[in-house]
């Protein structure tokens, strides 16, 4: 059989057994006491799925757009099949909710409590992350600025930077909190610090990406330095920058939801997950941290566009 | 440190000693930093000041300015200590306790270090064993990558609450919990190195492998493992700093017995914010020991693989 035609006839027939399972395991008489017969259906599917998929990825597709759709649908079939094995095991075995929640439950959580989680979204992540954000990347891309004129300053900086991005720095976070008071300040300062050093050291990089031909191009035309940083040296740092912009993305939500165990007003997704976890309401806590993995991939995704579309000649986007 | 090595350039100085100082980065990294001990000191005074001057005014006492001014600098629970108070501070928590106390410092470092190893150890063998599945098995390369890549735009941090309480309600407690979410959070970047590690021999030594008719096991323990290490070890480094970020917010949500990061929480109660700095300068030690470890193990890994520096 051609890996074509088996993954064409074993994901279907996979993705349907996978829908019976789901549609057997709900019901009451099989929910928390599945027998040896439906373990062994889905260690059969599992088979499947795996030779489906590995059939999928062995795929030569011959079109680009063909295979960008295989390369796409490899890791969401898999990722949707680890869901299904997590929906099937936690209500199959019925394992207790304090432990693991189904997702299915999570996601009823999700849908039935949107109007705390919007809330929470907007203290945590509107306030606090983003203020922090724009702040901590701002300041940390004028310092190197300054300290790329500066040869001196820069000399002294960069060791700092770097022992510094190696620090916990998600420690000062306590101290924050005595200083700006319990509500959204005091995060956003904790996102300012931890994101200030990433830029900065990323920056300085970046400034002294440019080649010294490109440079001695732009001393021919005379240019000036205001010039020279403007045409040149800041559209090579380009890369670097949004490498920090994107670590940073990251770095800051952990920073605002760590930052939020250590005292906050009565909201805020940091908040929440700690007063939960103490409720045994795991179902909750599971429904915040999805929606913080959809607002930090989102965020993330965004960056990469932008990144995508300002960076547009870089050898890493041209195909 | 490697970008100011590089930028340096070769200019002839008058005197080289004096050169070489100003030039390399020793005398700018002291300057910088005794900038901020001054800075330290200037925003101690003036961020205590308030609540000197009022505890003075409660008390119905009249100080003059100096007195104020040498008080801001010996409050017990100061908005911002002068850093003289967090040294005599790790002094008496590390040299003057002894190492068994609950108030000694180093018996909460010890805690949160243990955790940190342990996690360490853990994650850097599920990053290797993972990368080294990626490198071999397309089917994971395909479907398990862009999920280990797109796990990292997640706070993952959020849910080490999780995993300590439900770990706790199966009767595990204490290093374990932590040193999983160590593990959960360095595991990334050993994978994501070792990956780029195993596959960076190029088409022309693989293709020399393949004329020795060398088996795939063969061209993994002689080609693919030894080019890797220089990425396993630049991961390496990144991952036990995060491992020790784990490790210590692992201890926030437990109501933290001990380690640092209950150190941190404790002082958050009752105000004690030189004992915050205390922990947090302790916290950044151990840190730059980690790290300084690690590269410390690579150098030896090199010399015995007789990799020249380049």
């Amino acid at each position: 059989m051609s890996t074509a035609l088996r993954a064409t006839i074993l994901i279907p027939l996979a993705a349907l057994g996978c829908l019976a399972a789901l549609i057997m395991v709900h019901r009451p008489t099989m929910a928390g006491q599945a027998g040896l017969g439906f373990w062994t259906l889905v260690g059969v599917l599992w088979l499947l799925a795996g030779i489906g998929l590995s059939a999928l990825s062995h795929l030569r597709a011959r079109s680009p757009a063909a295979r960008r759709a295989v390369g796409l649908s490899v890791p969401i079939l898999f990722g949707a099949f680890l869901f299904f094995l997590w929906e099937v095991i936690v209500v199959g075995a019925g394992v207790p909710s304090v432990l693991m929640p189904a997702p299915s439950a999570i996601a009823g959580r999700f849908m039935a409590s949107l109007p705390t989680l919007r809330e929470d979204f907007i203290q945590t992540f509107v306030k606090s992350v983003l203020s922090g954000y724009v702040m901590g990347c701002l300041s940390g891309f004028l310092v190197a600025i300054i300290a790329d004129r500066i040869p001196f300053l820069r000399r002294g900086l960069l060791p700092l930077g770097n022992f510094v991005s190696a620090l916990p720095v998600i420690g000062i976070a306590p101290i924050m909190v005595m200083w700006f008071g319990f509500d959204w300040h005091s995060k956003a300062a904790v996102v300012v610090v931890m994101t200030f050093f990433p830029m900065l050291v990323n920056t300085v990089a970046g400034l002294a990406a440019a080649g010294r031909q490109e440079r001695d191009l732009m001393h021919s035309y005379a240019a000036g330095y205001w010039t020279t940083l403007v045409k040149l040296r800041l559209p090579v740092a380009l890369p670097f920058i949004f490498n920090a912009l994107k670590i940073n993305s990251t770095l800051a939500l952990i920073g605002a939801i760590v930052a939020e165990f250590f005292g906050t007003p009565i909201v805020g997704m940091g908040f929440r997950i700690s007063i939960e976890v103490a409720r045994m309401a795991l179902d909750m806590v599971w429904a915040e941290i999805a929606l913080a993995a959809i607002a930090g991939s989102a965020f993330y995704g965004l960056i990469a566009l932008i990144e995508r579309a300002a960076t547009f000649w870089h050898p890493s986007y041209r195909t | 440190m490697t970008i100011d090595t590089l930028s340096l350039g070769m200019r002839p100085a008058p005197s080289r000693k004096a050169a070489r100082l100003w030039q390399g980065s020793a005398v700018p990294v002291l300057t910088v930093i005794l900038v901020i001990v001054a800075l330290w000191y200037a925003a101690a005074v003036a961020m205590n000041w308030q609540g000197v001057s009022d505890a003075f005014a409660r008390a119905g006492e009249q100080r003059s300015t100096s007195e104020i001014f040498l008080a801001t600098l010996e409050q017990e629970r100061p908005m911002l200590p002068a850093p003289h108070q967090i040294l005599v501070e790790l002094k008496k928590t590390v040299i003057d306790t002894p190492i068994t106390s609950r108030r000694s410092l180093l018996f909460h470092a010890w805690v949160t270090l243990s955790s940190t190893l342990l996690g360490f150890a853990l994650g850097s063998l599920l990053g290797i064993v993972l990368a080294v599945l990626i490198v071999h098995v397309k089917t994971l390369e395909r479907s398990l990558m862009p999920w280990i890549i797109s796990s990292q735009t997640i706070p993952i941090l959020a849910i080490a609450p999780i995993i300590i309480v439900v770990l706790g309600s199966i009767g595990i407690t204490g290093l374990f919990p932590k040193a999983i979410i160590s593990a959960y959070l360095c595991f990334f970047p050993i994978t994501i190195s070792m990956v780029k590690g195993l596959t960076s021999p190029d088409l022309l030594q693989r293709d020399l492998m393949r004329t020795y008719s060398a088996s795939s096991a063969q061209v993994f323990w002689k080609l693919r493992l030894p080019a890797s290490l220089s990425y396993l070890f630049a991961g390496l480094k990144v991952a036990i700093a995060i491992s020790l970020v784990g490790a210590i917010v692992g201890e926030l949500p437990t109501g933290a017995q001990a380690g640092l990061g209950a150190r941190l929480l404790a002082g958050s109660y009752y105000g004690q914010t030189i004992q915050i700095w205390a922990a947090l300068f302790a916290a950044a030690a151990l840190a730059s020991i980690l790290v300084a470890a690690v590269g410390l193990a690579e150098r030896l890994v090199n010399r015995r693989m007789g990799v020249r520096s380049a």
